[in-house]
């Protein structure tokens, strides 16, 4: 069972329209290179040039920002949910 | 644990209800957790709405009814037809009124007994201060990314909280920031997106009830952190999705090295539109070479004959609402792609619906070594009123 994905609507449209995709690896860094490798329009809205997160796209692993635990390089696990989280200002 | 942001020790201070107020009110008198001190708690309140628009509707709406004493309201704009599909404050006789004065009016309507605070002036780093400082909860309903850095470092610095809410499309995210122990906006986005990497309203478009969803929220949340009841949503990121309905918490962390909150090194408002990448000189030189010509000064060089490839970069279902006759259609996100159907020889006029994606496309073209590129200022909305009043604008 691979880590779960969940895209706002937003970049889910980058993604053929999928809302939750699937992917495996060590690290959340992992995650994020299978998923902008399958989907090359959605890779630059997920990591800037150097393969960063940006500071205004949050990711979730399992509900807890993943700046407080390595970043990219969070271990994840089979079964583990990622939430990404853009920034909107919309009112 | 609750937090509350008036000090009910001495409930004796608190404004006494008059015998109307105490009918009016008395589904929340006989309410456990709010009763006579919470209805007075909440008509001492002072709570300040940044924006009369799509959430600061139902907010400013809800707190009224619900008999928070003062409300302040931020707003410099004026009611336009297309903000009643969701800014229910406003009704179709306020069009083209100020939207402050249509807000103060359908509140004093709502519930006579609240007063209203109005300041009729955009919301800047010169006035934000001194509006904020005497009210007690700080509502952010508004709709751009400078004046959401502008309201948090506002709370921050004075130590009010911060009710957030924003929305795009059909999704939504809302959070109680800047409280004494709490994360502020900063903690979550440390950094706003480059400018055009995420649509406003206005190009993007939104569900009309979707601030209603977002605002109440807002407006729930003040009420419990004045009356110091339930747990508010610090430390938490409400995120709604009414495609699939679904509601979702994600934690947000007090960032020990947040500018604003953590290190504490702002110490004063700065220039937000700086700090967003909108600085105008920096914009027109980054664009030097893109020509601006109005709807009016293209048309009258159309009717001249001169020879223009007039491209319309806004999306097919935009182009099924309205186009201009002679304009051919290619979406901002292929432009790239079909930079091959564009002749280096002629003269491109690119228009959107107001002048934003045409800007962007115009940077792609020039990118690509083309220089006779004009951009449409305003768009198809601008061509309607110079050009062709017959045009539906959306």
């Amino acid at each position: 069972m691979p880590v779960t994905l969940n895209l706002p609507t937003v970049l889910a449209k980058l993604a053929d329209g999928n809302k939750t995709l699937e992917a495996s690896g060590a690290t959340l860094g992992d995650v994020v290179n299978v998923v902008a490798q399958q989907y090359p329009n959605l890779a630059p809205r997920l990591r800037d040039d150097t393969g960063q997160p940006y500071p205004f796209v949050t990711f979730y692993l399992n509900d807890d920002d993943i700046r407080f635990n390595g970043g990219f390089a969070a271990p994840v696990k089979d079964g583990d949910e990622v939430t990404i989280v853009p920034a909107i200002a919309g009112g | 644990m609750a937090t509350t942001v008036t000090d009910t020790s001495h409930s004796e201070t608190l404004p006494s209800l008059t015998n109307d107020e105490i009918h009016r009110y008395s589904r929340h008198l006989i309410l456990p957790d709010v009763g006579l001190t919470g209805q007075r708690q909440l008509k001492n309140a002072r709570v300040l709405l940044i924006g009369a628009g799509g959430l600061g509707s139902p907010t400013a709406l809800y707190l009224a009814a619900a008999g928070v004493g003062t409300l302040g309201l931020v707003d410099f704009d004026v009611v336009d037809v297309t903000n009643l599909q969701r800014q229910i404050i406003h009704g179709t006789k306020d069009v083209g009124r100020p939207k402050i004065e249509s807000a103060k009016d359908r509140i004093a309507d709502v519930n006579p007994h609240i007063h209203v605070e109005a300041f009729e002036t955009p919301f800047t780093s010169a006035n934000a201060l001194d509006i904020a400082k005497d009210f007690d909860v700080i509502v952010d309903g508004t709709d751009n990314f400078a004046t959401r850095y502008l309201t948090n470092d506002t709370a921050v610095l004075l130590g009010k909280p911060n009710v957030y809410g924003s929305i795009f499309r059909f999704e939504g995210q809302s959070s109680v920031f800047a409280t004494e122990n709490g994360p502020c906006y900063r903690c979550l986005f440390r950094e706003p997106p480059p400018p055009g990497l995420v649509p406003s309203c206005a190009e993007g478009g939104v569900l009309g009830v979707l601030p209603g969803l977002i605002g109440t929220i807002q407006a729930t949340e003040t009420i419990k952190l004045i009356l110091g009841v339930g747990d508010n949503l610090i430390g938490r990121l409400l995120l709604v999705d009414t495609l699939a309905m679904q509601f979702r918490t994600v934690k947000v962390r007090k960032d020990p090295t947040c500018p604003a909150c953590g290190t504490r090194e702002i110490k004063e408002l700065i220039d937000y539109e700086e700090f967003c990448g909108i600085p105008q000189a920096a914009q027109q030189e980054a664009r030097a070479e893109v020509v601006n010509v109005t709807p009016a000064e293209l048309n009258a060089r159309i009717q001249r004959g001169e020879d223009i490839d007039l491209v319309d970069v806004r999306e097919p279902f935009e182009w099924d609402i309205a186009r201009i006759p002679g304009a051919r259609l290619v979406p901002l996100n292929s432009v790239q792609a079909a930079l091959g159907t564009f002749d280096k020889n002629r003269t491109i006029a690119i228009h959107c619906k107001s002048g934003v994606r045409s800007l962007k496309a115009a940077g792609v073209l020039l990118d690509a070594g083309f220089t006779r590129v004009l951009n449409v200022t305003g768009g198809i909305l601008r061509w309607a009123d110079e050009v062709d009043p017959t045009l539906p604008k959306y």
